[in-house]
């Protein structure tokens, strides 16, 4: 038996959709992309000049473009920390036999349909600086006003936990998948043997997690560098200064206010890189799941 | 067997303070929409919902033409949910049904790249292919780029594999042709693979931000994403977050609806048992 239909023609009708696709709005794009970050535009927009790496050069001597990069970094790195490690924590105890869970779990995971939009203006009027409800509670317990219109650090700390909240619905799904491949039998076997909760965790829920928690990094990390933009416009337009602009935002402004063509092109190939990189990692160490999203 | 109660005591109280961290800041969002403007600025502010709903959510809605905002949202986000599964159906089918054939490789392999390229990285060249298109402020600028699906090829093509090959040696023996077994039999297997993905491409779309506020200039064309901003914009001097709020809650429900419509589909097609 064999799952095969002669027919010479019509599996390349079948795939001309997609590869159409991808090749116009994705592939030749990108290669123009590459091509124009060697390019200067002329101020009109009507000629270009070869400047060979001028753009690359000119991208790493900016001093705001290595600060995005470290912000972009940092912001990364918090999204990815606090998302996994609270998503699960709450994953490992949902997925015990507790009455209601099945409501418990639909609590837990909407989050996941929310846009970085919405949770950015959510967040921001969590922490409107007059009439926030956490700016008042955290000022009659300790008496400190928070500001983050002024406060770069702490408009980089709102950002990152409006970011991890709108992640946490995303990443409680997949743990919960993940907890549930693993056999009952090996922690009840553990448990006969009289291993402590703790000891469990580490020594067996934790490395047969380990795929998930890979693929949730990556997504995470992809997360962090690409789908913030929406978030970022709306609760900080990158300010204070420029203590929140990550490097899409900065992107964006080179690109499109500034109509600075070849430095954008220049920074989306830094970027492409990042891709390439993850893309890599997933590819080599996780195992071949399907992406989602 | 104490320690095991006192175990299942302290989950709930975790569970519960986890909860209320989740869903404080979209409590306080929908309250915010109820207030009028001087219960907005009250200090201590207010934790109970007041009686002001419907002025609020009357003057986000005309104040940004979210009628509008909404159809929009709603079109392009179901036109590439819907393009985005028939194109990954058709590609899957022909990267499983067909054997060999020249190129196959290649093919697969430029559908899964669409995963490298996210649109940032090729956003000024996109851009102006649309305007060389002539498509700025259209949908085809809005759903068009978004049509080819990796995550759907992959997950369409895994669900293949393990269709019987039984099942098309039959269709074959009956004299039925690729296309006839590929709607009378594989999509209706494919009902929850389908849904799952309806789910996460719909979403995805109705959130996209980025991508609208770039191509679109005109409030006709705007989506619901962007309604956001211009209810913000449009409250410049001090927020009236109880307008922004109620355009807010108005811009997040769609998406919660179709999780809760698809709930048992999404649990299964991310293989999350109802009970353990």
């Amino acid at each position: 038996m064999q799952r095969r239909f002669p027919n010479k023609i019509l599996p390349y009708i079948l795939v001309l959709p997609s590869i159409v696709v991808v090749i116009i709005f994705l592939i030749i794009p990108t290669i123009q992309s590459l091509y124009m970050s060697f390019f200067r535009v002329s101020p009109f927009g009507d000629r270009l000049f070869f400047v060979k790496l001028y753009n690359f050069t000119k991208l790493f001597k900016s001093a705001d473009y290595i600060h995005s990069l470290l912000i972009t970094l940092i912001f990364a790195a918090a999204v990815v920390v606090l998302g996994l490690t609270i998503g699960l924590l709450i994953s490992v105890v949902l997925n015990q036999r507790l009455k209601g869970l099945n409501y418990y779990r639909t609590l837990f995971i909407w989050t996941y349909a929310i846009s970085p939009a919405v949770a950015g203006t959510i967040w921001a009027l969590m922490f409107d600086p007059s009439s926030g409800p956490i700016v008042y509670i955290i000022n009659s317990l300790f008496g400190v006003k928070l500001n983050w219109m002024m406060n770069g650090n702490l408009a980089l700390v709102i950002v990152i936990i409006a970011a991890s909240w709108k992640m946490l619905g995303y990443n409680i799904i997949f743990f919960l998948a993940g907890l549930q491949t693993i056999p009952e039998e090996l922690l009840e076997a553990a448990s006969i043997d009289g291993a402590s909760s703790a000891r469990k965790f580490f020594k067996i829920t934790l490395p047969l997690l380990s795929p998930t928690t890979f693929f949730l990094l990556i997504m995470n990390m992809l997360y962090a560098f690409f789908q913030v933009f929406g978030l970022i416009d709306i609760m900080t337009k990158g300010g204070p200064g420029n203590a929140t602009e990550v490097l899409v935002y900065k992107l964006y402004r080179d690109g499109f206010i500034n109509l600075d063509t070849g430095f954008a092109s220049a920074q989306s190939v830094v970027l492409f890189v990042f891709v390439a990189i993850l893309t890599a990692l997933q590819f080599k160490y996780a195992e071949r799941r399907v992406f989602y999203g | 067997m104490k320690q095991k109660k006192s175990k299942i005591v302290l989950s709930y109280i975790f569970l519960s303070i986890m909860l209320v961290v989740i869903i404080f800041p979209v409590y306080y969002a929908f309250t915010m929409s109820t207030f009028n403007s001087k219960e907005a600025y009250s200090f201590p502010p207010r934790f109970l919902p007041s009686t002001h709903m419907w002025e609020n959510y009357k003057t986000a809605w005309t104040t940004v033409n979210m009628g509008r905002l909404i159809f929009n949202s709603s079109f392009i986000s179901v036109a590439v949910a819907f393009a985005k599964i028939t194109l990954s159906i058709l590609a899957a089918f022909a990267f499983t049904y067909f054997g060999e054939f020249r190129g196959k490789f290649f093919f697969f392999t430029i559908i899964l790249i669409t995963h490298m390229l996210p649109l940032p990285i090729r956003i000024v060249p996109t851009y102006d292919l649309m305007r060389s298109f002539g498509w700025v402020n259209t949908y085809y600028a809005l759903t068009i780029p978004f049509f080819a699906s990796a995550t759907g090829t992959l997950l369409f093509r895994q669900l293949f594999l393990t269709v019987p090959p039984s099942l098309s040696d039959a269709a074959r023996i009956d004299g039925a042709g690729p296309i006839r077994f590929l709607f009378n039999v594989l999509v209706p297997l494919s009902k929850t693979n389908i849904g799952a993905l309806f789910l996460i491409e719909f979403t995805y779309m109705w959130n996209v931000y980025l991508w609208p506020m770039i191509i679109t200039n005109s409030n006709n064309m705007r989506v619901v994403q962007i309604g956001i901003k211009m209810l913000l914009a449009s409250e410049a001097q001090a927020a009236d977050w109880n307008t922004i709020m109620a355009g807010t809650i108005i811009a997040m429900l769609p998406p919660l609806l179709v999780l809760l419509l698809f709930q048992k589909t999404i649990m299964e097609g991310f293989s999350l048992k109802e009970e353990k």
